[in-house]
């Protein structure tokens, strides 16, 4: 290998992309604007659609209950849910969601009540439905309410305490440090994001720097320079790898001025009990370390090789650009799912999963935002990801010593 | 000097089993002459050239260009050849200036080396209006001079040019035969592959006639028009090939 070609042949190809819009879209702009713009206004827009529903004062019909006018004054009296005659169209309404809820009362519940025995009240709703939610969420803490108010009726009348029928509290309380339970919490998030941002770009400047060249008619005019093949190979995928890490460093660049700014937002924005309550918490909030987010960095390292190593060979394949563009899409499904999988509750690190390439890298970045170091499985890891980057890397030169792959047609 | 013994280059298809797409080609090119390679589309003349290139490998028999193995030193065969042709295209995203400064730096010339042939090439080929602009913007002709200045960049001794002229306008391929004039001049070795007829003629010392992959006929024009008996060089042509129908 001659470094003085590879220099050369990696710093035409940073210049050449550096010109080329379309790289600098997928590569900076899109990472950097378009990434924290969807997460912030997606929460802004979630939080306002929550918050809009949870203003509303949700509308129920009570069916049945005729003879039983205390628990009907009772529930009219509660301001949080409004009332509407009762229709025979209630299912339909539910369905249409012009009710949110019906609540069914049993015949003769005051009665029931009165002396003693156990009666069933039903709540319909729309399951899944964010306000049908809230609104049987209301209707329960108000039965529940008035289930208390009369048990403390009967044991205030059979002369008995409280405690009577509660002889103990159940409490439980968090002892596990807070930034092992935001690893738990992100863990599986943060290297996702990193093997897809790695992946994504990468895409691009692989199939420009392959099949975009044979398809402009450069591919034949640097195979015809001295420049022997190992060299342009080696050029061109450092400049992938490049392209996928500046995506990695301006997202997370990018990523975490939009936490700095939302935060300072919502602060300001919250108003005065919001804000006071979010100082109140904040102390409390769940935290990750930021040395095992350094390694998560590093581990995605050998990630990023195996994806530009791999985009390229496939990339070179191609005749042209759009041909290479379906080869590539659906590996983002092949990325996605082991990356995923780590965020499954349940799968944990072993010797085994610790060889399944992406998967591993995940699992491992769980516990290392957690804080804990498995040296044994860091290195297990870090190796085979080597290996595997390696062995594609190689697979990447001798495709373009293939000539039925740089001359297909 | 280009020397091609049984250069053969066969191709796997899955239809049409194995294709002979260079069959036992063998000629010598010397330097001070172009050396016309003549044929129909698919007889075999961008493969020959591709062979001779190192961008191909050769499936049997040998060639030297410039004395250098094409088999064995590919590497040297291209850093001592200068291959143009209409499937060479230029980098568009950079400026001629940059297009000759890397092809130079590839082939081993230091700065000052570049900074100097690239002032030549820019008199010679009347560059330096358009030098530093890109290449994406630039006119067929325009990208032609850039091109013939990227292949001369490293002064290369043999010239392997292919079809340099398909789809040019007539001002374009004029300036690429001058060039070609000129280097031939300057004593380079010239392999230049057509299926024009005219630029034969006005061009080439040698003439090799190919078709299916295999060469049917060599010689000077005088040697042709004797051995077929006709002046009109298209007549020559397709009597070598075995008449019109094949010709076809």
């Amino acid at each position: 290998m001659n470094t003085h070609n590879v220099v050369t042949v990696y710093l035409k190809e940073l210049r050449d992309s550096l010109r080329d819009r379309r790289t600098l879209l997928s590569t900076i702009i899109i990472p950097t604007l378009v990434m924290p713009f969807i997460v912030l206004s997606a929460g802004m827009i979630s939080y306002k659609v929550v918050n809009k529903a949870r203003e509303e004062i949700p509308s129920v019909m009570v069916l049945g209950g005729a003879d039983s006018p205390v628990v009907r004054a009772a529930i009219e009296a509660n301001k949080s849910i409004k009332l509407v005659p009762a229709t025979a169209d209630w299912k339909q309404r539910i369905i249409d969601k012009n009710l949110r809820a019906a609540v069914e009362l049993p015949p003769g519940f005051d009665a029931a009540l009165g002396h003693g025995e156990s009666a069933t009240v039903k709540i319909y709703n729309y399951e899944s439905e964010l306000r049908s939610g809230f609104a049987v969420s209301e209707l329960r803490r108000f039965f529940t309410e008035y289930r208390d108010k009369t048990v403390a009726a009967r044991l205030a009348a059979q002369g008995l305490p409280a405690s009577f029928i509660k002889p103990f509290e159940i409490r439980s309380a968090n002892v596990a440090p807070l930034e092992k339970v935001g690893g738990n919490m992100v863990g599986g998030i943060i290297p996702y994001f990193f093997i897809i941002l790695c992946f994504m770009g990468a895409m691009y400047p692989a199939i420009d720097l392959t099949a975009g060249e044979k398809e402009r008619g450069t591919m034949e005019t640097i195979l015809c320079s001295p420049v022997a093949r190992i060299d342009l190979v080696v050029g061109k995928f450092l400049l992938v790898l490049t392209a996928s890490l500046a995506t990695v460093v301006f997202s997370l660049l990018s990523m975490g001025a939009t936490f700095v700014v939302g935060g300072l937002l919502l602060a300001q924005g919250g108003g005065g009990v919001a804000a006071a309550a979010a100082k109140g918490s904040a102390a409390q909030l769940p935290t990750i370390d930021p040395l095992g987010l350094l390694a998560v960095v590093a581990m995605v390292l050998p990630v990023a090789v195996l994806f530009a190593a791999v985009l390229l060979t496939i990339a070179l394949f191609a005749k042209n650009y759009k041909e290479a563009q379906s080869y590539v899409s659906p590996l983002i499904i092949v990325i996605i799912l082991p990356a995923m999988m780590a965020m499954l509750p349940g799968v944990e690190l072993n010797t085994r999963l610790a060889l399944v390439p992406i998967l591993n890298i995940s699992l491992v970045s769980k516990e290392l935002v957690s804080g804990v170091w498995h040296w044994h499985y860091l290195a297990l890891i870090f190796g085979s990801s080597c290996l595997y980057a390696a062995a594609a890397l190689a697979l990447c030169v001798r495709m373009f010593n293939r000539e039925s792959v740089l001359f297909r047609s | 000097m280009i020397e091609a013994r049984s250069l053969t280059k066969l191709f796997q298809d899955k239809k049409r089993g194995t294709i002979r797409a260079v069959d036992g080609v063998s000629f010598t090119c010397r330097p001070g002459q172009i050396y016309g390679l003549l044929g129909a589309n698919g007889a075999g003349k961008t493969t020959t050239l591709r062979l001779l290139a190192t961008l191909l490998q050769p499936s049997s028999g040998e060639a030297t260009v410039a004395g250098f193995d094409v088999r064995t030193q590919p590497e040297k065969v291209r850093a001592n050849i200068g291959f143009l042709a209409t499937s060479t295209a230029l980098y568009g995203r950079l400026t001629a200036r940059e297009t000759i400064a890397y092809f130079g730096r590839l082939n081993g010339l230091t700065p000052a080396q570049i900074a100097a042939r690239t002032r030549q090439l820019a008199d010679e080929l009347a560059l330096h209006e358009f030098l530093d602009r890109r290449v994406e913007k630039f006119s067929t002709g325009m990208k032609q001079k850039t091109s013939i200045a990227r292949t001369l960049v490293h002064d290369p001794a043999v010239l392997i040019l292919d079809e340099p002229t398909l789809g040019l306008d007539v001002m374009a391929a004029r300036t690429i035969l001058r060039f070609v004039r000129e280097c031939r001049d300057h004593g380079k070795t010239v392999i230049y592959s057509t299926h024009v007829m005219s630029e034969v003629e006005k061009l080439c010392d040698v003439i090799g006639i190919i078709h299916h992959g295999r060469l049917v006929a060599e010689g000077t024009l005088e040697q042709l028009r004797t051995r077929f008996g006709d002046p009109d060089l298209e007549e020559i042509f397709v009597r070598a090939v075995g008449g019109e129908e094949e010709a076809a």
